[in-house]
């Protein structure tokens, strides 16, 4: 019997909190505002981890302008990719791994499943407050594998879904929510993303992917609304740029409004 | 392509697989000896099947990204409408996103259901001449979800070709869902006897989105599709107040212009942001009906026309000989 072995089992052990940001409809920014609440809690004074398992379309290391490092391995697993020198925010994902950026990835569901099933158990998180887990939309192969690996190894805090407001998302996001029940995974609410327009000239509001999905969704289901965060070109340039958009316009609404949610969601997941 | 038997051990790498056999869920499986020999390999006979099914069919047309929510279910849709508007052509198109089946939705056919009859599945008919198939008329509630892996999703991809009753086709346009994965592989290799004139890539300008189009551009290489061209979604915003243009989606590396001239690919146009494309789409009913006079819909007509004339110059020696 090794006290140890039981103490340091499994690389989530220091891990706090685990939260899966899903959605089930494409182009919502999962990616992105899993890069902006990860940014806000780190301004906070959290130590974050984001695990991005879109196999196909990994854009975090992108959005956190982390270029192209190599993955070192040391006894515990993979080190991951810190973005800074006090490695407050660290970073998985399979962009790491390719050598062609440009590559793709044209994998069948098992194979996806097999590193997902790595991914979650040998990257060597150390101690995290918070661990992000990015996925691709869908309800399949890889959001299955994410969540019988961690609930292996962790309880799993739960899911935020992230909708834009017209029905066509909202559409798809149901179902994610029926995967959140069935998968007994708790929705710790949602989030409506691009949510109206202001135009930068004139100020008048465009609500181009229609309007009030997100609070219509969440009454429906029986779910918490974390609030919304509106279509904001400065955050679409600086996430383009891999910048950090909560330094660089830390007055703007838009930060106003990511940064609520995330202090919604640490409440919610420090009393659950 | 991978078949899983009915009482399949969980994980079951499908019988025709590489992996057939060899896995750790093969373990105790009683097929186990039967697949690692090799002799659950043989090319599936679904593939001729389909490629007889498809002589009917003159053009099909694959909608991808690589990356999702740049509008490949809108413009599917729309092109669908635009090719339909002839009532001379018949039209059909099929919906392969499986987790995420918008087509129903956006063609205003929320709540139909499918028959079957002797000559197998029929598609839900739009107008007379557009005919649509997706897994969405399967499900019998909005909040029913499709948790399938991939081997179940490509054998229900496999069905909607082999035993859709289509008919005379004009026009099968496939909407896909995004990525490079089981949906793919499975689509251009179920059709692999059938002849795919080609892909229409739908990009938004940012570089979050031109990341993962290249992606697909490398898969439709590696997999020997043809590419038609590039649309450039969501292109700009013009506010309907002042006028002026904002880029919410900026093309900080050149937007899918630049993509084009370094991959020597077509870019078919740009379609601009415009709320009603969204509302229409939510209501079910077509854009290019709805708004006419847009600039979004003007865009529509030239990019449908550039794929037309595409179909119908690259006709095979054989067929056009005949």
């Amino acid at each position: 019997f090794d006290v140890n072995l039981m103490l340091n089992c499994g690389n989530l052990a220091q891990v706090q909190h685990v939260v899966l940001i899903l959605s089930g409809k494409g182009g919502v920014g999962k990616s992105t505002l899993t890069t902006e609440l990860a940014l806000a809690l780190r301004h906070s004074g959290k130590k974050v981890g984001i695990l991005d398992v879109d196999l196909c379309g990994p854009s975090i290391p992108r959005m956190l302008s982390v270029g192209k490092p190599e993955v070192h391995q040391c006894d515990l697993g993979w080190v991951p990719v810190y973005t800074d020198a006090q490695k407050s925010l660290a970073l998985m994902s399979i962009g790491f791994l390719l050598e062609d950026p440009d590559e793709a990835v044209v994998w069948r569901g098992p194979k996806k499943t097999a590193l997902i099933g790595q991914f979650v158990s040998d990257v060597a998180w150390g101690e995290l407050d918070v661990l992000l887990v990015d996925t691709p939309p869908g309800t399949s192969d890889e959001h299955l594998a994410v969540l019988e690996n961690l609930k292996k190894q962790h309880k799993v805090d739960g899911a935020i879904l992230i909708t834009t407001p017209q029905a066509v998302s909202t559409g798809d996001v149901r179902r994610e929510i029926t995967f959140c029940k069935k998968t007994g995974l708790r929705i710790l609410g949602i989030v409506e993303n691009m949510s109206g327009f202001v135009c930068p000239h004139c100020s008048e509001c465009s609500n181009i992917f229609s309007k009030g999905g997100g609070e219509e969704l969440a009454k429906l289901t029986g779910s918490v609304y974390l609030g919304s965060v509106p279509l904001d070109p400065l955050l679409t340039t600086s996430i383009e740029e891999g910048k950090d958009f909560i330094q660089t316009f830390p007055d703007s609404a838009t930060f106003s409004a990511i940064n609520s949610i995330a202090q919604t969601l640490l409440t919610s997941i420090q009393n659950p | 392509m991978a078949d899983i038997p009915s009482d399949a051990p969980q994980h079951c790498p499908g019988t025709a697989s590489e992996q057939a056999g060899k896995t750790s869920a093969c373990q105790g499986c009683p097929n186990q000896n039967l697949c690692s020999s090799g002799a659950t390999k043989a090319p599936d006979p679904a593939i001729e099947e389909i490629a007889e099914k498809m002589l009917t069919v003159k053009h099909k047309i694959l909608v991808l990204s690589g990356k999702g929510g740049v509008g490949k279910s809108t413009f599917s849709a729309h092109l669908a409408h635009a090719l339909a508007s002839d009532a001379t052509k018949e039209v059909a198109l099929l919906d392969v996103d499986i987790c995420g089946p918008s087509i129903p939705r956006i063609m205003g056919l929320e709540g139909e259901q499918v028959h079957q009859s002797g000559s197998g599945w029929s598609p839900v008919y739009v107008e007379d001449n557009l005919a649509v198939m997706s897994i969405g008329f399967l499900l019998s509630s909005p909040d029913d979800a499709v948790i399938w892996r991939g081997p179940k999703k490509n054998g229900m991809i496999k069905q909607f070709l082999r035993d859709v009753d289509w008919g005379e086709l004009d026009y099968l346009i496939v909407d896909t869902p995004p990525g490079t994965s089981d949906e793919h592989l499975s689509i251009v290799q179920y059709l692999s006897s059938a002849r795919i004139d080609g892909a229409v890539i739908i990009t938004t300008p940012q570089e979050v989105s031109l990341q993962d189009v290249r992606k697909e551009i490398r898969f439709c290489q590696k997999v020997q599709l043809p590419i038609i061209g590039v649309v450039e979604n969501m292109s700009g915003f013009v506010c309907p107040k002042c006028k002026n243009t904002s880029q919410i989606f900026p093309p900080t590396t050149g937007g899918a212009e630049r993509m084009c001239e370094e991959m020597n690919l077509t870019l078919l146009g740009r379609v601009p942001l415009d709320p009603r494309i969204g509302k229409s789409c939510d209501e079910g009913k077509s854009f290019l009906t709805e708004v006419p006079d847009s600039p979004a819909a003007a865009a529509y007509h030239s990019i449908v026309q550039s794929i037309q004339a595409y179909c119908l110059s690259h006709v095979p020696r054989e067929e056009s000989a005949g």
